[in-house]
């Protein structure tokens, strides 16, 4: 069947007239790991069918699925891989993935409404458009064959890469040149399988990207090898806002291996053979700063600075009935204020980027959430047309919101100007902690109202904090409201009568403010459920009783505490000391309730033992990966509630490695268990829920054990001691 | 000065200061990445390899003090019984999420199933406690051990 004549092109055209809109930067040749596979370039040499931008099949039948959202350990590769294959009719294992070169048009995600990978939003941004764009293609490689058999698309069968009609079968290799001549349906003009019919979709597929990450093999932005490359330690003023005042050049040329010293204007950068010479030289340098207007600025300014603010009014996020009236006759009155502390992303893969810079184009090579924004702040720093600026993402060593900034490529860029030929500019573990974009501190004021029976009548929060998205996303700060900033707290899942919920909004000075999992859920959440649980101890009613109570319009959420309260145990005896803990949350579309243990020691040490989760995220992709992300964003945000918290001294980040910011470690490590809810209901976002979930149900646990409510985080164990 | 080391059984020679630490010696002058930097400072274990079969972090250890001994890498560590079974264990469990601590991960779990073919929880607490993993997977760590230890 092979046809030697040239065949229709259709992707390319396809492609050439979608990528028209951002300058017909076509062909980027990307640095893929070596299960993801090939380029675009090689791609554009063989004849192939592509009716979309997300599939491609050769006339060998090689499937391409390409990724438009990044992989950075939330199994988002297979995830959207499982989409595009259950329609597609072809199995995980006849697929290739291939990194989406950086386009808008084609690639963003309609939540975000950008090329970028965060909010958990991936699967609920891509659960229709691939699915139809599997059916696009199936549809044109069905109508292929019967149109070569003569006979009805109705009678044909799609299945593992072939299509049937009785006896007679064409691969679909056989079939991309036919399929290919064929006019693209519209996506809405094709139904969808029945959810029932699902062979992938719900089934615990392998992951796509693991293989290499088992041996050595995968490539992360940090293992770029590029021809003539240099290696540049850099240090960064270590007060936000100042400058390299003298420096030594001359010893930081004497170290061995050391080319050249760049200086910018928050920064110096030794350039060398090797990161060793590099940072040797870097130390040789020995750079004097000039602090600049944040030299003296310290935490306990910037929480006397939100403290100060959070007594006036902020902008109403949502005020429902009468707060202040409800009130004023309520039985009995509670006030408490929550603290949460800044915090450091700290990816396993230090902040990192390559920057070969020329006359006519710049190629980047990044792991990076945001591949669209890091083009277009890389073109206005270098005035370079946007598809003169190639990016080349790879797998993320780590994101958390961290990648979504574009602070490390605009830094390695500035660097790249002054030096010839491809540098790959890596930044130490301290300059990672120090010159991160930190998770805001947040200062909560809360009110609530008790009737005779101890149900609320009123409640009322106040957060007070800086806004990430005022700076990264201003269209959606309206009116001096951000959503992020009160995300969890507007719409709690509980039902109360009055309810008045506002923010304040200050920025602190010296601290730049950046998304962190589970962004403003892991906020909120942590303040309101501990919250409900004072007014469930002040109403001397069971925690998991009183929430029940007031979820009664909320079966999902009713549903998932049940669940979660029943598997642990709930109500059962504990040795002393020990105690259990409940949250609940309902965001980035899913719900989650989880139980903790704890056992509190007399030195006031905090361990958890277990940690029950009960998970309605809708319909599930892959629960195997569900099951992971419960596992590990239960303890990125238990790592939070227990050590987690960057603060400032005289402008400077007093944290620098995993020692002063320190990390759950194995041994620490409790155990986590999964229950999911069957729903049929359009899938929730998860990478960060369990993150959000987690510090409460510790927190509500440390009291049901010591009678001791923890209202800042990290927890401060000295609290917890008991008197010797 | 220049040194001669023996990384997966075959001999490198590089021309370096003696207090380079072997991390960057592999990562950046015999292109071998899949050994992370993490920390530099072996508080977090990605840079962990195997000299004379006992796990290391390759971020302190200068290239200096390596003499004759034989340096295994995640690279290699395949061809050993342990290595091998923990990678297909790793794949069984899916334990790998972002998958950048993993090859330290896998280094540190070869060498402590080398010495306890079947460790127990403390053992692996002991062995394992070294390495970070920021995307939690240590459950599923400790669980492919136990496994690959079977």
């Amino acid at each position: 069947m092979l046809d030697s004549s040239p065949a229709p092109q259709l992707d390319r055209r396809n492609f050439l007239k979608a990528s028209a809109s951002f300058g017909g930067g076509l062909v980027v040749a990307l640095t893929l790991p070596v299960a993801l596979r090939p380029t675009w370039a090689q791609a554009e040499a063989s004849p192939s069918f592509a009716p979309n931008a997300f599939i491609r099949i050769d006339r060998q039948g090689a499937v391409t699925l390409v990724m438009p959202m990044v992989e950075m350990g939330q199994g988002i590769y297979t995830s959207l891989a499982m989409l595009l294959a259950e329609e597609l009719e072809v199995g995980l294992d006849q697929v290739k993935l291939e990194h989406a070169p950086p386009n808008d048009a084609l690639y963003a995600n309609a939540i975000l409404h950008r090329q970028l990978t965060g909010m958990s939003s991936s699967i609920r941004a891509f659960w229709t458009p691939l699915r139809q764009a599997g059916a696009v293609a199936r549809t044109l490689l069905i109508a292929a064959a019967a149109k070569q058999w003569g006979v009805d698309p109705a009678v044909c069968l799609a299945k593992h890469g072939v299509v049937s009609a009785g006896s007679r079968q064409l691969s679909y290799g056989q079939l991309v040149d036919a399929a290919a001549a064929l006019p693209v349906p519209t996506p809405d003009s094709l139904a969808l399988k029945d959810p029932k019919n699902f062979t992938l979709i719900g089934t615990p597929a392998k992951r796509l990207d693991t293989p290499d990450k088992v041996n050595g093999r995968a490539e992360f932005g940090i293992d770029t090898k590029q021809p003539g490359m240099k290696v540049a330690a850099i240090a960064i003023s270590p007060v936000f806002g100042g400058k390299p005042k003298s420096l030594d050049e001359a010893a930081a040329r004497a170290v061995k291996g050391v080319r050249q010293v760049v200086r910018i204007d928050e920064a110096v950068a030794v350039v060398a053979d090797h990161m060793w010479a590099a940072k040797k030289g870097l130390e040789a340098a020995a750079i004097q700063w000039d602090d600049g207007p944040n030299a003296k600025v310290s935490s306990a300014d910037i929480v006397r600075q939100l403290e100060e603010a959070s007594k006036q009014p902020g902008v109403v996020a949502r005020n429902e009935g009468d707060t202040e009236k409800a009130l004023a006759s309520a039985a009995q009155r509670l006030e408490a204020v929550y603290q949460l502390p800044f915090l450091a992303h700290a990816a396993m893969e230090p902040m990192n980027c390559t920057v070969h810079l020329r006359k006519d184009g710049c190629d980047i090579w990044v792991g990076t959430q945001a591949p669209t924004l890091t083009q277009a702040v890389v073109a206005q720093l270098t005035g370079l047309p946007k598809d003169a600026v190639k990016i080349h993402n790879h797998l993320l060593g780590g994101g958390f919101g961290r990648r979504l900034d574009v602070d490390g490529s605009v830094l390695a860029v500035k660097i790249a100007q002054q030096v010839d030929g491809p540098v790959k500019v890596v930044w130490s573990r301290e300059e990672d902690i120090q010159h991160d974009m930190y998770r805001p501190y947040y200062y909560d004021r809360l009110s609530a109202g008790l009737d005779a029976e101890g149900m609320p009548v009123a409640w009322t929060h106040r957060t007070t904090g800086s806004s990430v998205m005022a700076r990264y996303d201003p269209p959606l700060f309206k009116n001096g409201l951000d959503p992020d900033a009160v995300e969890g707290a507007a719409q709690p899942p509980y039902a109360f009568p009055n309810i008045h919920v506002d923010y304040v909004r200050v920025e602190p000075p010296a601290i730049p403010t950046a998304f962190w999992r589970g962004v403003g859920p892991t906020h909120n959440i942590f303040v309101v459920e501990s919250f409900i649980d004072e007014l469930a101890h002040a109403a001397r009613q069971d925690p998991v009783a009183y929430r029940k109570t007031l979820l009664g319009h909320n079966p999902r959420a009713l549903a998932v505490l049940t669940l979660a309260a029943e598997k642990a145990g709930w109500g059962q005896p504990l040795p002393a000391g020990h105690g259990r803990g409940v949250s609940v949350q309902q965001a980035f579309g899913s719900y989650v309730s989880q139980v903790a243990e704890v056992e509190v020691a007399t030195d006031g040490s905090v361990k958890v033992h277990r940690i029950v989760c009960a998970v309605d995220c809708g319909m599930v992709v892959n629960p195997d990966t569900i099951e992971a992300q419960v596992q590990g964003g239960t303890f990125f945000g238990l790592t939070a509630a227990l050590y987690g918290a960057i603060t400032l001294k005289n402008g400077r980040v007093e944290q620098g490695n995993f020692d002063t910011y320190r990390p759950l470690r194995i041994d620490e490590a409790p155990v986590v268990e999964t229950h999911l809810v069957k729903s049929s209901e359009a899938p929730g976002g998860l990478g960060e829920a369990p993150t959000a979930v987690v510090a409460p149900a510790v927190a509500n646990a440390i009291f049901a054990a010591t009678a001791k409510r923890i209202r800042t985080l990290p927890i401060d164990t000295n609290l917890l001691k008991l008197p010797s | 000065m220049p040194f001669t080391i023996k990384v997966n059984g075959t001999p490198h020679s590089v021309d370096v200061d003696g207090d380079t630490p072997l991390l960057w010696v592999l990562r950046d002058l015999l292109g071998m990445t899949g050994t992370k930097f993490g920390c530099g400072a072996a508080l977090c274990g990605a840079c962990t390899v195997h000299v004379d079969g006992a796990a290391t972090r390759s971020c302190i250890t200068t290239i200096d003090s390596i003499g004759n001994s034989a340096i295994t890498t995640i690279e290699a560590v395949g061809r050993t019984p342990q290595g091998k079974a923990l990678q297909q264990a790793w794949l069984d469990l899916e334990v790998v999420q972002c998958g950048y601590c993993q090859s330290g991960q896998i280094m540190s779990a070869a060498a402590l199933l080398k010495d306890t073919p079947k460790p127990s929880d403390a053992d692996i607490d002991a062995a394992m406690s070294g390495n970070v993993c920021r995307c939690g997977t240590y459950q599923r760590i400790r669980a492919a051990i136990h496994r690959a230890a079977t």
